[in-house]
């Protein structure tokens, strides 16, 4: 069995890259064989995450159109079994990417025994986002805990409801998870950023996970090292936790509250 | 929280005007939410009309379609402002 799950936000530069080169090396990490596809057609930016862009020969767009089969277009990561990428087009006809066409690469992944197969989903409600979470059995919907990024989170989860094909076969709503990144434990505590349960109540999904804003990622994505491969770092274990709670277990959130503060800290407001 | 925000004058909190709004908006944007593509267009149209006769909030027109047994309503609510 294939699960094709879609990372999607509305918003752009919420997390959406980082999170399913994350999520997609977690997985291969723990034995399941998945790829990851960059849909952000004209905009390539999963293959510099994950480290591999020196590595590129073909896309997603080539193997639609048949310039190159499935094997050659995969990349195969260096770092962790199982784990493919397949990158995006940088070319700028976005209507290169067809139903159809992705609907052959997916069905090829499967054939190849993919367990997971991760969408990393292009920014906005138009067609590369519809595209991406077109076939999807499962979506995790990235968030920030910021006004702008809330409400289109929830267009999301509207589009998810109507547009995807098991919608409109009508087989319901895919389940979509929140996954609420970019989180400042002590920007919160002051009053000045969002909660998790605001999120989670607006939102009225159940929740993936937090992840913290934290140094690791840009670390990470200077040296091309998904940061769940970080495991001493913030944002590395509470991705790991992530795809623990995605893969069925039961993991505490953690990095809810800021730690940085001493009692002195508290009394005075440090 | 220190003890001194206990003394100081409270002012609102930027986080809680934030909850405050994006739940009227959310509520305002699901209202249309299943129904035809033109729903939002018409329900800023329509707003756009009343404004011409009576001032009313931007929440004031609610367009909703219901499906019933075969047959779709247009459900229209438009509340206006209390009588001075
Ligand atoms: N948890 C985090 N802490 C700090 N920076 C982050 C975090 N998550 C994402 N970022 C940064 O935010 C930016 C956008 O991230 P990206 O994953 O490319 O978003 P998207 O794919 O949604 O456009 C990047 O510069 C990334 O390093
Ligand atoms: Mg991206």
């Amino acid at each position: 069995m294939t699960k094709i799950v879609v990372v999607t936000s509305g918003k752009g530069g919420v997390g959406k890259t980082t999170t399913s080169a994350a999520l997609a090396t977690g997985l291969a990490q723990r034995g399941h064989k998945t790829t990851v596809i960059d849909f952000d057609v004209g905009l390539r930016n999963l293959d510099l995450i994950m480290g591999c862009e020196r590595r590129v020969v073909y896309d997603l767009v080539n193997v639609i159109n048949g310039d190159a089969n499935l094997k050659q277009g995969l990349i195969k990561d260096k770092r962790v079994e199982d784990l493919y990428i397949l990158p995006a087009s940088q070319t700028r006809d976005k209507d290169a990417l067809t139903l159809e066409g992705v609907e052959k690469v997916l069905d090829g992944l499967k054939e190849m025994g993919m367990e997971y197969i991760i969408c990393d989903s292009p920014a906005g409600i138009e067609k590369g986002a519809l595209t991406a979470a077109y076939f999807a059995d499962e979506a995790v919907v990235v968030t920030n805990p910021e006004v702008s990024s809330v409400r289109d989170s929830d267009r999301i989860l509207g589009i998810l409801s109507s547009k995807t094909r098991k919608a409109e076969q009508g087989e319901g709503d895919i389940p979509a998870r929140l996954l609420l990144t970019r989180y400042s434990p002590e920007r919160v505590e002051s009053g000045q950023m969002l909660s998790v349960e605001d999120v989670k109540e607006i939102l009225a999904i159940d929740l993936l996970g937090v992840i913290p804003e934290s140094q690791a990622v840009l670390n990470a994505s200077n040296s091309g090292s998904p940061v769940i491969l970080d495991r001493d770092s913030d944002a590395g274990q509470a991705y790991e936790d992530a795809v623990a709670r995605f893969l069925g277990e039961t993991r505490e959130h953690r990095f809810l509250t800021s730690t940085k503060k001493s009692l002195f800290g508290r009394l005075f407001g440090g | 929280m220190s003890i001194f925000s206990y003394l100081l004058p409270k002012k609102e909190k930027s986080a809680s005007v934030a909850k405050e709004r994006l739940q009227i908006i959310v509520a305002r944007e699901r209202s249309t939410r299943g129904g035809p593509d033109y729903l939002p267009q018409l329900q800023e149209e329509l707003l756009m009309v009343v404004r011409k006769y009576v001032p009313v909030d931007q929440d004031a027109v609610n367009v909703q379609v219901d499906r019933d047994s075969g047959c779709e309503i247009l459900e229209l609510n438009i509340t206006l402002p209390e009588q001075e």
